[in-house]
């Protein structure tokens, strides 16, 4: 008994200690990140690199800021946001005629929505790209936006989460008379709420990591995101690195900050996501 | 007679009112998939029957397939591709449970605080991920060999990214790095809701805690595991940013994927008809892996 | 929610149309540029337009930058979507072999007028027209694609005797012997073979064809011609070097990345240099170090450099107004009397008109003195010969499989048979 406590202790030491300098190495790029993007061109290429910003400037953020990066962060907020409005849209409506629903076809489209999940979007980006332009859609950002959201992973989620409401509500709703919509908004979708939160911050973070789609969709200037953005610098100077992690800093401070204020719902989002898909 | 006719009939009104409502709330969704999916996917398959660069539309038949099988490059990347699932997807289940099952039982905000860590990553952002492992990386200033260096583990300034041995190695390693976030967070939870009276039972049978792990916590956060398993074969095969921005597919084709080959062919080469075979045929092997998988969680439920 | 998402498609459905109604009374025309000197920077740009628009105030031209890593990603794309601009500013390997060979740009054989015929040299415009003889390009400005060195770092290493100061020109064999010093004196790395890709191809080219005299084409830039025994031996040579420690091939970085590190002072020598390069580093110069143009190493003491020629093309977007609006703006900036000293002073290179000369002056003058007499080296422009794209992407890869060690014959073999097809 002894024997083993003792054991059991010594396991334990080690990976706590083990977990301690994992979690150090996880934390290190980002604070890489944060602390590069004060350094001047000399500390940031010096050969002995200094932990510490020995002189701090704001040199890298004042050349950030003399291209339109704050258009670059206002443009990805609106891919990100709109991704998410219209995933969660047609996510809950068509997830809920999937579960709930007789109609022809549904197990072919079912069938279908299975199949595409794992696709990567370079398979289809030729046509995809002829079809933005036929559509007029190529370099703005609905380009992004819209196979994002065709994506069937949303609609396969909520299909779960509608499986969960029981029949007899549905069918006391119509007893009482009140219509598809009017079921849909007060009955439904009170019910596949937390999986509707679920889907948001799934696709909010899917569309954020994005570059695939951004990359070849836009091209103008004004057009770019964040992430672009610092894409594009790094092509024009590659070595600039104290301008690219200025760039860095702000692509991901401002997320990270939503996920420390919310860190709640992302765990939980992601976990009921998860447990249902 | 006339009571059946009628109910039938409502039956059939019920039911047809049911199929349009079906199909208006459907509506949404089918359109954005069959327009941005479904219809390109077709599209691609179209296209890959033609000689289709800059200039050319020429129908050759099944002649990009027949090019494929003979292009070394194309095996290559098929290799590679299958090398960074194969190597990140058990690795990063095996780590996640690791550290989800080593911090699980901690007190809440300890949990917490390294669950949030290693999520961090993940809401980083690829791209900035990325690039600060690129400086990380960089042969003559980076911070990789300065510190490998001081520790005495190399005698010289490797240059990690320029070498064929090292590059995909560093590729996955990154990785890494953002994929486990997710992972942890399900194994955490997963954990938590394992029957606790089960496990204290085998512990007063004297199973010892990694029989105790075995026999009664692996089979329970098995549902879990296989959705950890899907969602990370999806993501390891969507590393584009770290492939673009690290090494464009070289050193010699080192860290070549069949997705930045698409890529590659679609946009530098001009070879469009040649890319979107490529796609039919990568289409098809994730359709089998896929199918494998879901078959493995059938059998596994 | 059927109200909203109605209200949403009619919002998709007018913004465009409203915004076309807006702007009909100004033709719309937009340049896309690559970064030749001041054309990558938007306040040089900007006041180039105002410049225009003050002779021209009804065509507003809009601006994208490309760089030489997504360039080719932009501009394809937008190809295949047909979203490309009306005029894009790069130089025949792009303009002409890649862009007109796929029927995208518009004929330009009427700016081509007799007076500039005979004002441009008949090197440039050979390279301005495709095949069958017709212009598709317009050039502004053209330089000598060269290398650099750090003279403070030869100086110390006592390496500056392998070197004709007067004419910059050095030996294959006082190459080596320049490169032994440099590493007895301490300095590593000396020069970086740059092989990840990209842009600044000319410069490791023309490295390895001046080494023993090979030619990269055959005359009529129909084939090319690694395998030739002067290339194979040059190679084999740089391997060698390489093996020696003398040199270093490095696939993880690429031409802008390699100057950028001779630059900074981490390396001794830059591939990748020119005019214009120069005046775009001169504020970035680490402390010590001495910027000295030079020819690359020959075995026979007869540098072949690359040239460079810039210039615009027009693509046919189908609309006549949209092309002849940008014809005006490239008459206005390669044309004017004016305005093209300023254009070439912008780009920092050279003008392809013999009649326009003494643009600089001062320090500036100084420097780029040294450059023009590297114009008498000035070698064939190759750059236009068939599967260009393809040959660029199969020479890096030549590059990093000979850099990892590989027989160079065989490599060379396999490069040449996936490049002449």
């Amino acid at each position: 008994m002894d024997h083993s406590v003792h054991k059991i202790t010594v396991y334990r030491i080690v990976s706590i200690a083990l977990l301690i300098v994992l979690a150090l190495l996880m934390l290190f790029p980002l604070y890489w990140i944060i602390t590069g993007s004060v350094k001047g061109a000399k500390e940031i290429n010096a050969r002995v690199p200094s932990f510490f910003p020995v002189s701090p400037t704001t040199a890298n953020y004042a050349k950030l800021f003399s291209k339109p990066a704050w258009t670059w962060l206002l443009n990805t907020v609106f891919i990100c946001g709109m991704t998410m409005l219209l995933a969660c849209l047609c996510g809950a409506m068509g997830g809920y005629a999937l579960a709930k629903k007789q109609f022809a076809g549904r197990g072919l489209i079912f069938t279908m929505f299975v199949c595409a999940m794992a696709l990567p979007k370079q398979v289809i980006m030729i046509p995809l790209l002829k079809e933005m332009a036929w559509l007029n859609l190529h370099n703005t950002l609905w380009a992004v936006i819209f196979p994002t959201v065709g994506w069937p992973f949303g609609v396969f989620l909520m299909k779960q989460f509608s499986e969960n409401i029981p029949n007899e509500m549905l069918e006391a709703a119509r007893i009482d008379g009140a219509g598809e919509a009017r079921t849909f908004i007060d009955i439904v979708f009170p019910m596949i709420k937390p999986g509707v939160g679920a889907l948001a911050i799934f696709t909010f973070i899917t569309a954020w990591n994005d570059y695939f789609l951004q990359l070849i969709m836009l091209n103008a200037q004004r057009k770019l995101t964040i992430s672009l953005g610092i894409a594009k610098m790094q092509g024009e100077a590659s070595t600039d690195f104290g301008l690219i992690m200025a760039g860095a800093t702000l692509a991901s401070v401002p997320i990270i900050a939503v996920f420390l204020a919310f860190q709640k719902y992302f765990t939980r989002g992601i976990t009921m996501g998860a447990v249902k898909g | 007679m006339q009571t059946t006719a009628s109910i039938n009939r409502s039956l059939r009104a019920t039911r047809r009112r049911e199929s349009i409502s079906g199909y208006l709330f459907m509506a949404p969704a089918l359109v954005f998939f069959l327009g941005f999916v479904v219809f390109p996917m077709f599209m691609c398959l179209f296209n890959s029957a033609f000689r289709y660069t800059l200039s050319e539309f020429t129908f050759v038949g099944l002649d990009n397939y027949v090019r494929l099988f003979q292009d070394v490059k194309f095996g290559k990347s098929l290799v590679n591709t299958l090398m960074i699932v194969l190597v990140s997807v058990p690795f990063t289940c095996l780590f996640s449970l690791w550290v989800a099952s080593a911090i699980y039982q901690m007190r809440q905000l300890y949990t917490s605080f390294f669950r949030c860590v290693f999520y961090l990553p993940v809401v980083t952002g690829s791209v900035a991920v990325t690039v600060v492992w690129k400086w990380m990386f960089n042969p003559y200033y980076g911070l990789l060999n300065y510190v490998f260096t001081a520790l005495g583990l190399i005698s010289k300034n490797l240059n990690w990214l320029g070498s064929a041995d090292t590059a995909l190695g560093c590729i996955i390693t990154i990785l890494l790095t953002t994929s486990v976030g997710q992972p942890i967070v399900l194994y955490v939870a997963a954990l938590s809701n394992v029957d606790h009276s089960l496990v204290e039972a085998a512990q007063v049978d004297g199973a010892t805690s990694l029989q105790t792990f075995w026999r009664i916590k692996w089979p329970q956060v098995m549902p879990t595991t296989l959705y950890i398993l899907i969602i990370t074969t999806i993501n390891s095969f969507q590393c584009f940013a770290l492939i673009d921005l690290l090494t464009s597919g070289g050193p010699q084709d080192s860290t070549l994927t069949i997705m930045y080959y698409i890529y590659h062919n679609a946009v530098k080469l001009n070879n469009f008809g040649y890319g979107c075979a490529m796609g039919i045929i990568l289409a098809a092997i994730i359709a089998l892996f896929s199918a494998a998988q879901f078959r493995l969680a059938k059998s596994g439920s | 929610m059927k109200k909203l998402i109605a209200l949403f498609l009619c919002l998709m459905l007018v913004l465009p149309v409203a915004a076309a109604l807006a702007d009909d009374m100004t033709t719309e025309i937009t340049l896309w540029t690559f970064p030749v000197g001041g054309f990558g920077d938007d306040e040089q740009v900007q006041t180039l337009i105002a410049d225009f628009n003050a002779v021209y105030p009804n065509i507003k031209v809009n601006v994208e930058y490309l760089d030489y890593t997504n360039g080719d990603v932009q501009v394809t794309t937008a190809m295949e979507a047909k979203t490309t601009p009306d005029i894009i500013f790069e130089g025949p390997e792009r303009l002409v072999a890649v862009y007109a060979a796929a029927n995208a740009l518009v004929p330009l054989d009427d700016l081509w007028t007799d007076e500039a015929m005979a004002d441009i040299s008949a090197g440039v415009a050979a390279a301005c027209k495709d095949a069958a003889g017709v212009y598709y390009e317009y050039p502004l400005c053209s330089t000598a694609h060269c290398m650099v060195i750090d003279k403070a770092a030869f100086e110390k290493a006592d390496a500056l005797q392998y070197i004709d100061m007067e004419k910059h020109t050095w030996t294959t064999e006082g190459f080596e012997m320049a490169l032994r010093a440099l590493v007895e004196a301490g300095y590593n790395p000396t020069g970086l073979i740059f092989c990840s890709g990209q842009g600044g191809d000319q410069g490791t080219r023309a490295l390895v064809n001046n080494l023993y005299s090979g030619k990269f084409t055959s005359p009529d830039f129909s084939k090319y011609t690694m395998d030739s025994e002067e290339n194979i031996k040059a190679l084999t040579m740089l391997q060698k070097w390489a093996e020696e420690g003398l040199i270093a091939f490095d696939p993880s970085i690429n031409g802008g990345e390699e100057l950028a590190l001779f630059v900074n002072g981490t390396s001794k020598m830059a591939f990748c240099w020119n005019a214009a390069i120069e005046g775009l580093n001169r504020d970035k110069l680490a402390d010590g170090v001495e910027l000295f143009p030079m020819t690359f190493p020959t075995d026979k003491g007869d540098p072949e450099l690359c040239g460079g020629i810039w210039g615009f093309g027009i693509f046919d977007n189908g609309d006549a107004a949209k092309i002849e609006a940008a014809k005006t703006f490239i008459r206005f900036v390669c044309d004017d009397p004016v305005q093209v000293r300023k254009s070439v002073y912008m780009s920092g290179y050279f003008s392809v008109r013999s009649s326009v000369t003494g643009l600089y002056a001062g320090t500036e003058k100084e420097y780029l003195d040294t450059y023009a007499p590297f114009v008498q080296y000035l070698g064939d422009y190759y750059q236009v010969a068939p599967n260009w794209n393809t040959q660029r992407y199969e020479w890096w890869n030549l590059l990093q499989r000979v850099g990892a060690g590989g027989n160079v014959a065989d490599e060379v073999a396999l490069y040449i048979q996936n490049v002449n097809q």
